[in-house]
């Protein structure tokens, strides 16, 4: 059981706070020898396996070092591009690491106020009258649960599928943001969240929702 | 309020967004635009979702999206190797329906519309024979049940 991370939204769809509770590493080094039996392409700065899985490499994953140094995007830690590096036999065996891309700060501000938008379409396209937008969202390894709150603020929580009690955590969440967020002199509102009474009572949260599952009425 | 189980409609879409075909049973509620536009919408939204998922995913996936829901449907969804898309709207109640829209896949779409000849593959579904088989087939579930009203 794992809650995976947190994302509060605000009513314009921009991020204003992100936590990771809980980043499985899926991680695998391995060492080629010329040519490379894996087809890799640049995608969003990164290059990426777009073809050939094997030993727990699979495609969406990124290169993330070369000969155990940490590359750079598409170039090494010396700045030359890993496809041209990749391409010379004379650089191999070559041992390279593969993994998950970590989502990027921007990155992350881009998905939120995607997520927004496609809450509106849930919405827009029910074919019951008087529906909220999204309200849990499953894949075979995580599902999304997000809360919207009468004045729009999203709680947005990735856990694993199995995990119970999230509908208490996120109004726990919300507590939590009204005390410390909200009454605090220095927030401006709709502004993105530093505050670090915020962050550690929202961590205590997360562990005891991991543990314990539910919340008792006023805990 | 009781929980009730319904099927709201159903969309087909083919791998370039096109909606081969549309039907509907209990729906209240239209979108307010006109069904080529919804269809869009419709198809825009799974992609983006599609997008949205493998990004923010913290694990490999493997079926990747599945089903969403807000506070008066569910939405489920399956996607074939090829790119067709089933999407199915049904009531809160109602569970995983894999199997069934694999079913609609496996028993209807490749029997009647991709083993018929003078069904152009990409275009709008034009099979009588389709269509009836499949409001067959959806009457039949078992989480089909309309209200006796």
């Amino acid at each position: 059981m794992a809650i995976f991370s947190v994302y509060v939204v605000n009513k314009a769809g921009g991020l204003i706070y992100q936590y990771d509770n809980y980043v499985p590493r899926t991680e695998v080094e391995k060492t080629f020898s010329f040519p490379l039996d894996l087809v890799l392409k640049i995608y969003d700065e990164k290059l990426v396996v777009s073809f050939g899985q094997r030993d727990g490499i699979r495609v969406g994953h990124a290169v993330l070092s070369i000969n155990g140094v940490d590359v750079n995007g598409k170039y090494t830690a010396e700045g030359k591009d890993i496809l041209e590096y990749l391409k010379d036999p004379a650089n191999y065996p070559v041992s390279i690491k593969f993994g998950r891309p970590r989502l990027t700060s921007n990155e992350k501000l881009m998905l939120a106020s995607m997520f927004h938008s496609l809450f509106a379409i849930g919405s827009q396209l029910s074919p019951e009258v008087g529906s909220s937008g999204i309200e849990m969202l499953e894949t075979d390894v995580f599902k999304l649960h997000c809360f919207q709150t009468l004045t729009g603020i999203k709680f947005i929580v990735l856990a694993d599928p199995r995990q119970s009690g999230i509908d208490a955590l996120l109004r726990k969440i919300y507590e939590i943001y009204s005390d410390f967020a909200l009454k605090n002199p220095f927030y401006s509102l709709e502004m993105p969240i530093r505050c670090e009474l915020f962050d550690q009572n929202l961590k205590s949260a997360l562990e005891i929702a991991e543990k314990a599952g539910t919340f008792g009425p006023g805990s | 309020m009781i929980e009730r189980m319904t099927v709201h409609n159903l969309y087909i879409f083919d791998r370039n967004g096109s909606c081969l075909h549309y039907s509907e049973w209990n729906r209240k509620k239209q979108a307010g635009i006109s069904k080529e536009e919804e269809f869009k919408l419709m198809y825009g939204m799974l992609f983006s979702i599609r997008s949205f998922i493998s990004k923010m995913s913290p694990l490999d996936m493997k079926d990747g999206f599945l089903a969403f829901q807000t506070s008066r449907y569910k939405l489920h969804y399956y996607e074939t190797p090829t790119g067709i898309k089933l999407v199915l709207n049904t009531d809160l109640g109602v569970p995983n329906c894999r199997d069934t829209l694999q079913q609609i896949y496996s028993t209807l779409y490749v029997e009647y519309i991709v083993r018929n000849p003078l069904c152009v593959l990409g275009e709008s579904l034009q099979s009588d024979l389709f269509s009836s088989k499949l409001d067959s087939f959806i009457r039949a579930l078992p989480f089909f049940s309309v209200r006796a009203a």
